[in-house]
């Protein structure tokens, strides 16, 4: 039989379309118009070309943001996803200690930014945060306002405790589609406890785990609020990653062309990861449908 | 409407209306040819021309940033490259 494509139906899209023009379009038109410009401010602008970019690629200021940011994304998410899939297996499949442990998983999640950052910044201080204070009671030499070492542990553990939940609800959501017949078929065969993770939660869980991965990366890729807060990006620049940067450059010092360059350079670099990422799981679903 | 506080200057104009005018290509193509003409390419796996169309800006923007990053600001050769890489993409893609 012959398909039949009607595509009026894309109509019904114009709202949105219109919606997103404005809140994203526009803006990103305006920031490619700057990026090729410099601005003194009252609306004069002077052609520059690609000067800026030039001037970004190859600032050492930028390569040192994007390290950071790089190593960040990468230690979160070699913490976040395997203590995610632990406390997962770990919690309890059913009654009321399910119920339980899914609203405390869930109470990091509902907390904002600027919020946890706040926590833990009051928190990690020597003076009167329980971690600082419990911290120099042992004679552990902790100061994460001083210290750059000391600062990238607390922004990391800060990060691991707000949204480790989240690959937490999503694997143990990919748990709970596994049917108890293929633990029963398991038990009959004897499969050991690592045999049953390795060949029947695993694969279950991948389709969620890589969700949980593109979620946590570009969200640790693009974090401002709770670094900004927590340490406002030092001591030195040790936790200036590319968004603190970037809003550095744009508001503190007004360099609004440097700074559309930066921004299109970070909006390219997070463009291709999610592509990736998506590229990936469609890839897995078409072929987990055939 | 005045439009000056988005600093808008000729090239630019030129850069958004190509983008304009490959969407309006695209929509003329798919009205022609229904379906986004999916298929398996060199990826091995499937794309449509959509697909295809975004591959080849996103290259292309790499391209850019790549050659300006080795190659200096005169971007015509890259231009010219991203072409190519274009083509290659709605070719073997």
């Amino acid at each position: 039989m012959q398909r039949k494509h009607n595509q009026k139906a894309w109509f019904l899209v114009l709202p949105v379309f219109l919606l997103v023009a404005f809140s994203a379009i526009i803006p990103l038109m305006t920031v490619v118009n700057y990026s090729v410009q410099d601005s003194f401010g009252n609306n004069e602008f002077y052609w520059v070309g690609a000067e800026w970019f030039v001037e970004i690629l190859n600032s050492e200021r930028f390569h040192s943001a994007l390290g950071r940011q790089l190593m960040f994304s990468g230690l979160v998410l070699a913490i976040e996803v395997p203590l995610g899939i632990f406390i997962a297996l770990s919690m309890p499949k059913k009654g009321w200690g399910a119920s339980i442990c899914l609203v405390l998983m869930a109470l990091p999640l509902l907390i904002p930014w600027n919020v946890v950052g706040t926590i833990w910044q009051i928190f990690a201080r020597e003076d009167i945060g329980l971690l600082g204070h419990t911290l120099a009671a042992l004679g552990v030499d902790y100061n994460y306002t001083q210290d750059a070492v000391a600062a990238w542990i607390t922004v990391v553990v800060m990060d691991v405790w707000h949204w480790t939940s989240l690959v937490v609800l999503l694997c143990y959501a990919g748990l709970s589609s596994i049917p108890d017949a293929f633990y029963q078929a398991a038990k009959i065969d004897g499969a050991s406890r690592w045999a049953v993770f390795r060949y029947i939660q695993l694969p279950k869980m991948k389709r969620v785990l890589m969700i949980a991965v593109l979620l946590r990366f570009m969200d640790s890729f693009m974090i401002y609020t709770e670094p900004f807060v927590l340490t406002g990006g030092g001591p030195g620049n040790a936790t200036t990653f590319l968004s603190i940067d970037l809003v550095k450059m744009a508001i503190g010092q007004f360099d609004l062309g440097p700074a559309a360059a930066f921004s299109l350079v970070y909006f390219l670099i997070v463009l291709l990861v999610s592509w990736v990422f998506y590229t990936v799981v469609t890839v897995q679903d078409a072929e987990a449908s055939k | 409407m005045d439009f000056a506080w988005m600093g808008w200057t000729v090239f630019t104009g030129i850069f958004f209306a190509s983008i304009a005018l490959f969407l309006a290509a695209m929509i003329a193509w798919e009205i022609a040819r229904p379906g986004g003409a999916p298929r398996i390419g060199v990826l091995r796996f499937e794309t449509t021309r959509g697909d295809r169309l975004f591959v080849s800006l996103l290259g292309s923007a790499f391209i850019h940033l790549g050659w300006l990053f080795f190659g200096g600001t005169d971007l015509w050769w890259a231009l010219g490259l991203s072409a190519f890489y274009a083509l290659a993409v709605f070719r073997w893609v």
